[in-house]
């Protein structure tokens, strides 16, 4: 039987980012980056965000294309749902973080993938922000993340890249560790 | 205990070839490997032999490492206990022994003041006198200054605050809650301590090393020993930078030879938390990350003990060996504390056990990092005839442990001496110290 090694390919471009990690550790200036939005509002409890500029590496960049995003609320909150709630789009960039994470994590360790699936619940007490109980916080009272994953590696390999995705995702420290918000108007 | 002798006060200004900076177990064996290859040195001392562990240490320290494994060369451990594990006495008693067996030429009570370098090596100013030499280590420990996190400043007045490196006994402190902000062997260490005390005590956690003391019979550092983990050179790993932060491991050297988890300090009542991530609103707030990092270290301890188990395999030693072993995952509180009041009284102090670093205050030889590390390749610093010991990684895995000094002080006195080669030979009378 003949049989050739097929190159682990996530489509993920694991020299392009372990070239970035070099060229910033030499010039961590270029590693500072703003990321923006732009939110209008539209009617009721619709609002419209788009995202397109940034600033990185020094100097402005934009996305190929502007990105729009539908916020809203469903009906039973006598809303128009005509887009995601605000705290289903923050599971949304939970997941969007932690799967591009898989990914690149994968290729680095050389795990071929075939599917990825994560199913996110994220549990809330109304009361809280109706401002019925003091004691309720607005927010999620905890985020459960579960992942299907089919690839070419051992159940405790793919507890790693998940475990590591979560190391170094974005999303997960925003959520799992406080910000500081400023919020001006003028 | 025999002192060594202290050498002749040298009077002005004084030549020599090498000076070790730094009379601990890693300037001892630099210097007893000088003496083999007849370089002349001085080591120079800020305080006595053993500083760090005469002074700096807690109480209750013993080495995480067993007694037959706690080597210098030229000398081994010979008392009666090779499975027991030093007391910090025993550590001063041992290094200080050493540098009489290999009559080292330690001049205590000299701190240098600064090193800065000459057209051909360095000038090492001390409050004892000045010295001129071609070739200078640094063997003045990696431990020197408590590592502070900046949300030390953001505590409250009425949380007393204490580091790892200050604290000695649980009589410093007063009755009340304690908040342990660290898990390495230290902060478990000083949380299980506090809480066999009396204290109610919160353990803080980020990413940790987590090992248990006994595997298959024998101690963690055996098998680490034995299937030459802790010989992996500094330039084969994947990630230097990270292997050199690890945090040090979960143990404890203990008579009973227990291992010490997160497991059995909750089952001693110590609640564990996330990692501090602020302080806002008279509340510490600790991360959500808790699981994600008890998850990585269980990973990553199982990867450990099965790489032991593939060498026990390969050497043919199973049959030797006990069974395989695998220890129940961290467990992880259902709903961990995401915040602690601190001005309800539940809490009156902050132990830091946030780890340590370097004091280089004094060396003026423009080498450090932008996070303040020397830079260097395996000891071999950024600058002519200037060395580094002692620190973690520094050549091999084990170059943070006592053991680890014998294979560097043997390779980098051999740079050094190449070095030395390569210089015009010195005018003047050669001096003994």
């Amino acid at each position: 039987m003949n049989t050739q090694a097929i190159p682990v390919d996530n489509g993920v471009n694991v020299e392009a980012l372990l070239g970035a990690r070099e060229a910033l550790t030499e010039a961590p200036e270029g590693a500072k980056f703003t990321w923006r939005a732009t939110c209008d509002w539209m009617r009721g409890t619709h609002s419209v965000t788009t995202v397109h500029g940034f600033f990185g590496l020094g100097e402005e960049q934009s996305h190929r294309t502007e990105f729009r995003l539908d916020s809203d609320h469903p009906e039973i909150f006598a809303s128009e749902d005509n887009g995601a709630t605000p705290v289903e789009i923050v599971l949304a960039g939970l997941a969007g973080c932690l799967t591009a994470g898989i990914a690149a994590v994968a290729q680095n360790r050389n795990i071929q993938l075939r599917s990825v699936r994560a199913t996110l619940e994220g549990g809330m007490d109304l009361q809280g922000i109706l401002g019925i109980d003091g004691d309720v916080r607005n927010g999620f009272d905890g985020i459960r993340v579960h992942y299907d994953i089919d690839a070419d590696a051992s159940k405790a390999e793919i507890a790693a890249l998940v475990a590591q995705s979560q190391k170094r995702s974005a999303v997960f420290d925003i959520i799992t560790n406080p910000t500081d918000v400023t919020v001006t108007v003028g | 205990m025999k002192p060594v002798a202290r050498r002749a006060k040298p009077a002005g200004r004084e030549v020599v070839d090498v000076v070790v900076i730094g009379a601990g177990h890693s300037g001892l064996a630099m210097s007893h490997c000088l003496t083999a290859r007849s370089i002349e040195h001085v080591v120079l001392e800020r305080g006595e032999i053993a500083n760090s562990w005469r002074h700096e240490r807690w109480d209750s320290l013993r080495l995480l490492t067993p007694n037959w494994l706690t080597r210098l060369p030229g000398c081994r451990y010979s008392g009666d206990n090779p499975d027991g594990y030093m007391s910090v006495d025993e550590v001063v008693g041992f290094v200080t022994d050493y540098a009489t067996i290999i009559d080292a030429p330690v001049l205590t009570g000299t701190r240098v003041t600064s090193i800065t370098p000459l057209d051909a090596g360095y000038r090492v100013r001390t409050g004892n006198g000045d010295w001129r030499c071609r070739a200078a280590v640094i063997a003045s420990g990696a431990c020197n200054l408590p590592e502070l996190p900046a949300l030390s400043k953001a505590m409250p007045e009425n949380i007393a605050q204490l580091t790892a490196h200050e604290y000695r006994n649980p009589g410093q402190l007063e009755p009340g809650g304690v908040l342990v902000v660290g898990a390495s062997s230290t902060g478990l260490q000083l949380a299980d301590e506090l809480r066999r005390a009396g204290h109610e005590v919160f353990l803080s956690v980020g990413e940790h090393v987590r090992m248990p003391r006994l595997y298959r019979g024998r101690d963690i550092q055996w098998w680490m020993h034995a299937c030459g983990l802790f010989d992996q050179r500094y330039d084969e790993v994947d990630d230097l930078v990270r292997a050199r932060r690890v945090p040090s491991p979960q143990l404890v050297g203990s008579a009973e030879r227990t291992t010490m988890d997160l497991n059995s300090l909750t089952a001693t009542g110590v609640q564990i938390v996330g990692r501090l991530a602020g302080v806002r609103g008279g509340k510490a707030q600790f991360s959500g990350s808790l699981r994600n990092v008890c998850a990585l270290a269980d990973l990553k301890m199982n990867r450990l003990l099965a790489t032991i188990d593939e060498w026990t395999e390969r050497e043919g030693l199973a049959a030797e060996a006990g069974p395989v072993e695998r220890f129940e995952p961290t467990r992880v509180p259902g709903q961990a504390r995401l915040e602690l009041a601190l001005d309800s009284g539940e809490l009156r102090t902050v132990l830091w056990a946030t780890g340590y670093r370097p004091d280089y205050s004094w060396l003026q030889v423009p080498v450090l990092d932008r996070k303040g590390y020397v830079r260097h390749d395996g000891g071999a610093v950024d600058a002519p005839g200037l060395y580094l010991m002692g620190m973690p990684f520094l050549r091999r895995r084990k170059s943070s442990f006592i053991h680890g000094a014998e294979d560097d002080a043997s390779e980098l006195s051999g740079q050094l001496a190449a070095y030395l080669d390569t210089l015009p030979a010195r005018s003047g009378t050669r001096m003994v110290v």
